[in-house]
């Protein structure tokens, strides 16, 4: 009797599952197959839930006008600014979590730093870019994801050396290494974990910031999720390219979280413990 | 000429006065432990000597060269800790080789070294294995690899053997004191545990509250303790303390207990009453100098009484028997046939020649 029970309330959650799975699948799905159709296909009615032929046309005509550069550019001033904000961050986390520099109140002050809404700097640094002449450079956007990111580093970067055991990095320290050869040899492999963790979190967030990136570009540093928009016309929306630009934004972030889903996991769970 | 000479030591911790004055000297090649009770500066003192604290007033002094601005890497210093420290993501060979790699030393050194250190410990097997993969023995063998294999001129242990189970630690601590009679070299070792102190040590520096109680070999602070505090610290079961009075009796001097008995001392104790007709002392007897009485005639010194017994605890060698003396508890040794139940009444006797008599005004024994 209980094991009839118990067979039908794990077939219900199941069920459950698998319509939950459907539910959130199905926008990513339906993205998916949007890039793969005719244009005929799109506006058909009732809809093509599977094109009749997987056809890569949508695709080609992004490489043929070179949209993709906007993917490219979102590659380099996303993974730019995050090694450089991993490695800065990192060395001021040290500094916060062993050498006590600035107290605790500093590492509460540098986290607040990025609770700040984006929206509410963007157009005083749009001024200060202009007059810099910043605006539309690798450097620029890559400048301004590295300081919008840096506080996040410092913060999760802190909890993870905290949770190393000090004595690992006395014992280093007494067996003949610099200060520097306990990051490198003890500090980074200790904490690597959250390294990995960290970066693919700094990174994703520049991927896919998209407000700072439509102010401050304009041709030559556009980056996808701007040159996404432009596709939204007044007459008419490309629904075609639309799809395909966002299927090959969506492409890279995907197989990094999935590759790294390890890292991701502890990661997460190792920083939950303290803050 | 003393290899490590600590002058004058004081630290602080915030407004704690962690170490307070410590003057030290150890030869070359001895092997000295530090014992003391938790917080008692006994690890603070040791992480000074290892450039892992910095100190406040004092000198540390290393082969005739003052340290006290040296890094831990240029001390030429090895240190094996409490929990072991090893790298997880290295095998055993590169946890051993850190030190090594880190000085730069050449592959073929560095082979033959660990090797060399592998054998000494028995873990020559164990040298392709990550650390998690070992047991808490083989782990602190890893951990004392690491030391040996560096050819440091002072060895620091930071209570290395407490994470240990009991029979591991008996074990562990036999090779330590073989290691070091093998390698000679000077080694320092911190303990709370009074027999790793008194198993280990060519001498003893007995700590409290951040300064030196006492400093000597093991039979000397357990024989002739200076203080109250180092009666009491080694031996177990310890050593038992009553209040007395020290009063002269006919041509002797006698203890007066509470309930009034008195217990004959020998006559030379006489001195110690100068003018006075009493005194209040505390008397100590450790329980190995109360035993079963037995028939015949007494030794001088030697002082018989009537007991009743309250607990007894065998260990399986001995027997440890508790009865009241003066209305304390007391706790005596016998041998495992002489007692048979509690609230026996038992024949003791208290050898008196081996009482230590202490001043319960400054602690120090008279």
């Amino acid at each position: 009797m209980s094991a009839v029970r118990s067979y039908r309330s794990l077939a219900l959650r199941y069920i459950a599952a698998t319509a939950l799975t459907i539910l959130f699948l199905f926008p990513i799905y339906w993205l998916f197959m949007i890039s793969f159709k005719t244009p005929d296909e799109i506006y058909s009615v009732p809809p093509t839930w599977v094109p009749a032929n997987f056809q890569f046309k949508n695709y080609a005509v992004l490489f043929q006008d070179g949209d993709v550069t906007a993917v490219w550019n979102s590659f380099v001033v996303a993974g730019t600014s995050t090694v450089v904000a991993m490695f800065l961050g990192t060395l001021c986390a040290y500094s916060l979590a062993r050498s006590r520099s600035g107290g605790a109140a500093l590492a509460n002050w540098i986290i607040s730093q990025r609770m700040i809404p984006p929206i509410a700097v963007v157009f005083p640094i749009f001024l200060l870019y202009v007059w810099l002449g910043w605006v539309d450079t690798y450097g620029g956007v890559i400048l301004l994801y590295t300081a919008f990111n840096l506080p996040y580093v410092i913060w999760m970067m802190r909890g993870y050396i905290m949770d190393i055991p000090i004595e690992l990095e006395e014992s280093a320290l007494v067996d003949g290494c610099t200060q520097w050869q306990v990051l490198r040899r003890v500090a980074f492999p200790m904490a690597r974990t959250g390294l990995f963790a960290t970066a693919i979190f700094t990174f994703v967030f520049a991927w896919n910031d998209f407000i700072f990136a439509l102010v401050l570009t304009r041709t030559e540093v556009t980056t996808y999720t701007v040159q996404v928009t432009h596709y939204f016309g007044g007459q008419s929306n490309f629904w075609a390219k639309i799809s395909a630009m966002s299927v090959l934004g969506t492409l890279p972030v995907f197989i990094v979280v999935a590759a790294m889903q390890r890292y991701l996991v502890r990661g997460i769970s190792l920083g939950a413990v303290k803050g | 000429m003393a290899h490590l000479k600590i002058t004058g030591l004081h630290k602080f911790y915030g407004s704690v006065h962690a170490v307070r004055g410590i003057d030290l000297e150890i030869p070359e090649g001895e092997f000295t432990v530090l014992v003391g009770p938790s917080g008692c500066g006994k690890s603070t003192l040791l992480r000074a000597i290892a450039g892992l604290e910095e100190v406040d007033r004092g000198t540390i002094e290393i082969a005739g060269r003052v340290v006290n601005d040296m890094r831990p890497r240029e001390r030429n210093i090895a240190m094996v800790f409490q929990n072991y420290s090893l790298y997880p993501y290295l095998s055993v060979f590169e946890n051993i080789a850190f030190g090594l790699r880190a000085r730069k030393a050449p592959q073929s050194e560095i082979e033959a070294r660990v090797k060399r250190a592998a054998d000494m410990l028995g873990i020559a097997n164990l040298l392709g294995r990550k650390p998690r993969e070992l047991s808490g023995g083989q782990r602190q063998r890893v951990a004392i690899g690491r030391a040996i294999v560096r050819n440091a001129r002072l060895f620091l242990f930071d209570e290395p053997l407490s994470n240990l189970d009991a029979q591991l630690r008996d074990e562990m601590r036999s090779e330590i004191k073989r290691l070091h009679q093998e390698i000679a070299t000077t080694m320092i070792y911190v303990t709370h545990d009074q027999i790793e102190a008194m198993t280990l040590a060519d001498r003893i520096v007995l700590l409290k509250e951040g300064q030196i109680e006492q400093v000597g070999t093991p039979l000397d602070l357990f024989e002739r303790p200076a203080t109250r505090y180092v009666a009491g610290f080694l031996g177990s079961p310890a050593m038992n303390f009553i209040d007395v009075g020290l009063a002269a009796k006919d041509a002797g001097v006698v203890v007066r207990l509470t309930d009034g008995t008195e217990l004959q001392l020998p006559a030379a104790r006489r001195s110690l009453l100068g003018r006075a007709a009493e005194r209040l002392i505390t008397l100590g007897i450790r329980p190995e100098h109360i035993s079963r009485a037995h028939d015949g005639a007494l030794r001088e010194g030697v002082v018989r009484l009537l007991v009743i017994i309250e607990l007894i605890q065998p260990t399986g060698s001995r027997t440890y028997v508790t009865f009241s003396l003066g209305g304390v508890a007391v706790v005596a040794e016998v041998e495992p046939h002489d007692v048979d139940h509690a609230n026996q009444q038992l024949d003791m006797q208290i050898d008196m020649n081996r009482a230590v008599l202490i001043d319960p005004g400054t602690g120090r024994v008279l």
